[in-house]
This record gives C-alpha cells, sequence and structure tokens, in this order.
C-alpha cells in the first residue's frame, strides 16, 4: 500500500533547474525534513520541467500548490517551518508581478500560466517521472487498456484521424494517415520510432517532455504499434541530453517490469518492445531518412525519398516515424476522443501545441497553448513582453530553417499554415524573440553559419548555396555589398530550396528570405548607406563620446577591457577608435547617455 | 515489481497509489489545523495526525493542510474544515479523541458538530 503524506513538496530537477542548483535544493529538503521529523508525513519529489525556467529553482507545495521560485539551498529551513508546519507563505520566495510587483504565490495564478491549456504537459512538474506508479495514480496506461481491450486497430487510426493531429516536430503532416499509411504496407515486420533529436537552437520542449513525462510519450508509441502492427519501436534521442536518456530508460525498465511493454502486454496477446538509441548531435539527423539512416547504424545522410518510409523506412520495413510531441499526445486522444481535440485549435491546425520562448523576452520558458492564438498573446500575455522597456522587433518561429516575423504580423494566429504563409514555420516551435537592438542581417546570417556547419554535404545546392549566401551576406554586413547581391540571394535561395534532398536544404533560405521580404530596408541601409541601424554588425559603427554630456566620471574608462578611453578626472573623454574593438561596454555602463553609437 | 496480467492488475495498482498523488490534484475538502506556537502548544500536531490517521482508515478525501494563528488562542487547538461550496467551519478545543467524531460527522455524514463550533 502506498503511503500517504499530508504534503508533497514538488521540487524541479530538470536541466534548467539543476543548472541553478535544484539538486542541492532538493537534498537540503530531503535532509530538513528528515531532521525535523517530518518524513511520515511530507513527501519531497522531483519533478520534471514545468516550464518557468527562467525562475529556476522553482517547487511547488501540495495541497494548495504554493510556488516558490529561485530557491535556493540556505532557504529550504525557513520553507519547512513556515509553510509546511505554520502553513505562512514565504513572500520573499514567490513570484512577483512583473508591472504591479504583487507577489503571486499560487501557481496557477501566474499570468505566465493563465493562458495555457497544458495537456501534453499536464504531467509536467506534477509526477515524479521515475516514478511509473505516479504516472499510473494520475491515470496513465489507462488510454493504452481502452486502446487494447476496448478498440480495434482501425479503429483507432480513424479516431486518430478524426482528430486532425498533425506531426509535432514542425511538419505537420497528419498523423492519422502516416499510421494508416503504415499499416497497409505490406510487410510483416514494421517499425514506430520516437524523434527526440530536437537540434533547433534555443529548442527543449522535446527534452523538458522527455525528462519530465516520458512514459507519456511510450504510452502513445505501444498504442500507436499495436494500431500500426508494429512489434518492436525505437526512441532516437541526442546525446546531449543525458537526462532525457536516463528518465526514458528508467522508464522503459519499469514498463517492462510491469509487463507493459515485451511479450503479451496486459494478456493482450499484444508484443511490443522500445530500444533507446543516442544519436550524435547531428542537425541533420532530425531528418527522417537521415535519423533512419543513423538508426540503422550508418553516416546520418537523407536518402531520395523515391518512396515513402512508411513503406520502406527503417532497414527498408514499413516505419511510422513522428515526433516525441506527436506520440504524447496519443494517449489524450484516445482517452477524451477526437471531439474533445478538434474542439481546441484552428480549421487546419487542431490541440494544442508547444512552444518555447526565448531570447529578449521578460519570462524564457517552455508554453503550451491551443493552435490559433496570436503571437501577441503568447509574447506580451505569457512572455510578459521585452524586458528593459526596449521595443519588440520580431520573433522567429521554426529554428534556423523558419523565418522572422514582423511585429506588424504580431496579431497572426498561430498554427501551420497561417505561419507557412507568413514566410516562416511551425517547425519544432522555437520561438526567438527579438528587439530593436537586434539586426536582421546578422539574424540571417547566425543561422545561415549555423546551417552551413549541419549541412551534410551530401548534395552540392544545399553545400555550396548556403557557403555562398553566406559569403554574401558577411559581404553586406562589413559594408561592401551591392544592390545586385539581394537580386543574387534571391536566386541562389531558389537554388538551394529547389535542389536539395531533404528538408534542411528545401528550408535554409527562409531566414534570409524571410528578412529579406520584412526588413529589405535594413539590407538597404547596410548597402547603400554603410550603416547598421540596429548598431550590431561592427564593421558599420563606431563609438564616440558627446563632450557635453560626459561627466569625465571615468566609468567607461575604468570598464573598457582595451584602455581605449582616455581623458582627464572631471573632463569630457575621448575613445581611441585605432584601439577600439567595439565590444559596446562604453555605451552600455555610461550613465549619462554620453557615449553615442553613429 | 510484479507484472501486470490484466486490465484489472493495472486498474487496481491505479486505485492503491491515487491517494498518493490525490493532494496534488483538488479534492474539494481542505482541513486546516491552527499550527502557530499557540496551537503546537495546545496538541495541534497530536489532532492532525489522528485527523489524517482517521482519514487514511476511514478511506475519505481530503487535504490537510497547516495554517498559522488564527487568534482564538485559547480555543486551541482549532481545526477548520472546508467543503467546496460550503461556509468553512472552524471547530475549537480539539483533541486527539475527538478525531474519529470529526471526521465521521461532518465529512462523512455531512452535519456540522454543533457544540464544537466556534465560528463559522
Amino acid at each position: 500500500m502506498a503511503e500517504i503524506r499530508r504534503a508533497n513538496v514538488m521540487v524541479c530537477r530538470s536541466t534548467g533547474c539543476e543548472a541553478s542548483d535544484a539538486v542541492g535544493v532538493f537534498d537540503a529538503m530531503r535532509e530538513e525534513i528528515k531532521r525535523r521529523g517530518l518524513d511520515s508525513e511530507i513527501d519531497v519529489v522531483q519533478t520534471g520541467c514545468r516550464g518557468f525556467c527562467a525562475m529556476g529553482p522553482v517547487m511547488d507545495i501540495y495541497p494548495g500548490g504554493i510556488f516558490y521560485c529561485q530557491v535556493q539551498p540556505a532557504d529550504v529551513p525557513e520553507i519547512v517551518e513556515e509553510t509546511l508546519i505554520k502553513g505562512r507563505v514565504v513572500e520573499r520566495l514567490t513570484y512577483k508581478d512583473t508591472e504591479t510587483g504583487e507577489p503571486i504565490p499560487i501557481y496557477e495564478d501566474i499570468p505566465f500560466y493563465n493562458k495555457q491549456v497544458r495537456n501534453v504537459l499536464r504531467f509536467c512538474g506534477k509526477v515524479d517521472p521515475q516514478n511509473i506508479d505516479e504516472y499510473i495514480a494520475l491515470g496513465g496506461y489507462s488510454a493504452l487498456g481502452h486502446a487494447l481491450f476496448g478498440m480495434t486497430p482501425e479503429e483507432i487510426i480513424e479516431e486518430v484521424k478524426a482528430s486532425g493531429l498533425r506531426g509535432r516536430g514542425g511538419g505537420g503532416f497528419p498523423t492519422g494517415r502516416k499510421w494508416e499509411a503504415t499499416r497497409d504496407a505490406p510487410g510483416d515486420v514494421k517499425y514506430v520510432v520516437a524523434n527526440g533529436d530536437e537540434g533547433d537552437p534555443g529548442a527543449f520542449m522535446d527534452r523538458s517532455l522527455m525528462e519530465a513525462d516520458p512514459h507519456s510519450i511510450l504510452e502513445g508509441m505501444i498504442i500507436g504499434a499495436y494500431a500500426i502492427g508494429a512489434h518492436e519501436g525505437f526512441i532516437y534521442v541526442r546525446d546531449e541530453y543525458p537526462l532525457a536518456v536516463k528518465n526514458l530508460r528508467i522508464a522503459i525498465q519499469q514498463a517492462k517490469d510491469y509487463g507493459l511493454l515485451g511479450e503479451n502486454i496486459l494478456d493482450s496477446g499484444f508484443d511490443f518492445d522500445v530500444k533507446i538509441v543516442r544519436g550524435a548531435g547531428a542537425f541533420v539527423c532530425g531528418e527522417s531518412s537521415a535519423l533512419m539512416q543513423s538508426l540503422e547504424g550508418k553516416v546520418g545522410e537523407p536518402r531520395p525519398k523515391h518512396f515513402h518510409a512508411t513503406e520502406r523506412g527503417l532497414w527498408d520495413r514499413p516505419t511510422c516515424l513522428n515526433n516525441v510531441k506527436s506520440w504524447a499526445n496519443i494517449p489524450l486522444i484516445i482517452s477524451a476522443g477526437a471531439d474533445w481535440f478538434t474542439s481546441m485549435g484552428t480549421e487546419g491546425s487542431k490541440g494544442t501545441n508547444t512552444f518555447c520562448l526565448v531570447g529578449k523576452i521578460q519570462n524564457p520558458g517552455l508554453i503550451e497553448v491551443p493552435m490559433g492564438i496570436t503571437l501577441r498573446e503568447i509574447i506580451y500575455d505569457i512572455g510578459g513582453g521585452i524586458p528593459d522597456g526596449r521595443e519588440f522587433k520580431a520573433v522567429q518561429t521554426g529554428g534556423p530553417s523558419g523565418g522572422c516575423i514582423p511585429s506588424d504580423l504580431l496579431d497572426l494566429q498561430v498554427d501551420f499554415d497561417r505561419l507557412t504563409e507568413a514566410g516562416s514555420m511551425m517547425g519544432s516551435g522555437a520561438m526567438v524573440i527579438m528587439d530593436d537592438r537586434t539586426c536582421m542581417v546578422d539574424v540571417a546570417r547566425y543561422f545561415l553559419d549555423f546551417l552551413k556547419e549541419e549541412s551534410c554535404g551530401k548534395c552540392t545546392p544545399c553545400r555550396e548555396g548556403i557557403k555562398s549566401m553566406l559569403t554574401i551576406l558577411n559581404r553586406i554586413a562589413e559594408g561592401h555589398g551591392e544592390m545586385a547581391d539581394l537580386d543574387a540571394l534571391g536566386a541562389l535561395a531558389i537554388t538551394v530550396q529547389s535542389g536539395s534532398l531533404c528538408g534542411l536544404g528545401k528550408t535554409a533560405p527562409n531566414p534570409v528570405l524571410s528578412t529579406l521580404r520584412y526588413f529589405r530596408d535594413e539590407y538597404v541601409a547596410h548597402i547603400e548607406d554603410h550603416t547598421c541601424p540596429a548598431g550590431v554588425c561592427k564593421a558599420l559603427i563606431e563609438y564616440y563620446i558627446d563632450a557635453e554630456l560626459c561627466t569625465g566620471c571615468g566609468l567607461c574608462s575604468r570598464k573598457c577591457p582595451q584602455e581605449a578611453i582616455s581623458g582627464e578626472k572631471k573632463e569630457a573623454h575621448t575613445i581611441d577608435l585605432d584601439l577600439c574593438i567595439k565590444c559596446g561596454v562604453c555605451f552600455d555602463v555610461c550613465r549619462f547617455d554620453a557615449v553615442g553609437m553613429r | 515489481m510484479e507484472k501486470l496480467k490484466s486490465l484489472e492488475a493495472l486498474n487496481r495498482l491505479r486505485a492503491e497509489f491515487q491517494d498518493k498523488v490525490s493532494l496534488r490534484l483538488d479534492v474539494g475538502t481542505t482541513i486546516a489545523i491552527g499550527m502557530g506556537t499557540c496551537g503546537i502548544a495546545a496538541g495541534a500536531r497530536e489532532v492532525m495526525h489522528a485527523i489524517l490517521e482517521e482519514l487514511e482508515s476511514r478511506d475519505v478525501q481530503a487535504h490537510v493542510t497547516t495554517v498559522g494563528c488564527v487568534g482564538m488562542c485559547e480555543k486551541e487547538p482549532l481545526v477548520e474544515i472546508h467543503r467546496a461550496d460550503e461556509p468553512p467551519v472552524t471547530y475549537g478545543n480539539i483533541t486527539p479523541a475527538k478525531a474519529p467524531r470529526l471526521v465521521d460527522e461532518h465529512l462523512v455524514k455531512g452535519q456540522t458538530i454543533e457544540e464544537w463550533v466556534v465560528q463559522r
């Protein structure tokens, strides 16, 4: 019999919080509870990510859901004394409203969570990911029971088709149709594969899900395998995600011990087993055919798609590859039904989706929202807007192959089709928010540089085309660009798009195309006026000190790493441009706005 | 770990562990025990343990929380029971021996124990 405690202290131990000493907090909490003789009353539970990563380490205390952020081990005795023994809130550790500064003690009341609909992430932060009993207690594996004993494989596929679920890895292909194609493909041996090879800069939703709720992925895979007729599955995870690998491994072992994986699952006569395969971190291995090559032990390069993976995938057998988030949606759809799922979202994109908010945003973190929410709601209502009173400039969605969306499209509804129309894409769900101090030429350059490194080199248009585009962008950023370069960029983009084999090349020009489409002025300014309006491209800017405003306090000269600033005390200072490396420290530290940039 | 050999076995396991995680969900009833210095001195901790045991043995779903001093120190230990959609009722001078009747009458039968009420 499970022991019942009067309180649960849920300490986040995901990668984000562990980086800010969640382990220390967890250990200190266990220690303190034991020291006070409360271990028979209070349980300390480790959980996965609940998304509010900027505020880590975080914990919440049930019943009630009191939420503490930026907790350090030294805070633990006070939390035990005040909250766990006396039932009082420790105000200094609560979240404070960004506008009013009012403390918000309860988790659900924080604006960050207000507009979210957490379905796939429902157990993230609510269960111990290393304890299958907790997942089962909260209703886990009941969808599997329903599928195995109450539905035929065809009915399951119909339900998934009716839900309108589209691939959450970003491609957006209807999941049910993929399942059906794999089921209908001839052959006795079929495979299901979960793609956990998340590689976009700023994306961490797959990692968080694998770390925080590995069983929901497993449950989805078992249901899918049963519907498709597969008896073997693989989870492809990148090796840079050690905690995800660890938690998945524990989850698989526990599911095996309970007979939820393996032979004759729950005495249904259905056999299914899952193995973890660790990827070495090549970005291209997130692409389906490259992933399968890598899974087979070959070099991770895409192959021509004369036939679909659903017919000839892994080891030339019919293979159904879905993102881990797609798999995690399945138990929900089977339990609550396609009607429930389609009640959320837009015409072409049903349900919810997870996004990572990163960049110039008040509350970076992991969120889940219904499809069709506007960018404005995501960035301002949930993300808390742009910090330091700066202005919003653009949001980059869909990772390196996505595009930049400008401020006049802030009311765009976020779904697969709208984002594609706007020249970007859903992609993995990373959202990089940029403020007015971000140069769009530099952004395009950054992403192309990433893609140049990650291109596997198999096809020439991708390998050489991206490099050529990057050369042009570098030229523009250094002030040597010509207007004809913009046409050349456009022409190269078309070649790379149409001539590349896989999605990496086909979408690689997106960052350039979307910045050219929405921020052409900025390119022109670099080329014709030799200026960088955002003040980022170093070759095009120089710092100066306004003698009228300078008080001669000497702060900039003390902070300058090059000792390039000189001047007498209380006299105006000057910058030696030969020594200056344009790091911008003087600009940032000056309290009198005397340092300017031109 | 024993293998689950049927859907029933899975459901039994779920029922067994449900109570363990139920305090992370809203169950509708909260029992708040005054745990200021005055409450602890008057034996509030023993009262809390008695209530917890009673809830478990009677299989009643309720969250037990602790609160600070409510001000009526001479009536400690104070226990406030708040059921969803009902106004909260505060009982005073509760002892561990009173826990079974409290759980039985207020939570199981839904009747307020008038002679123990100090505030409602």
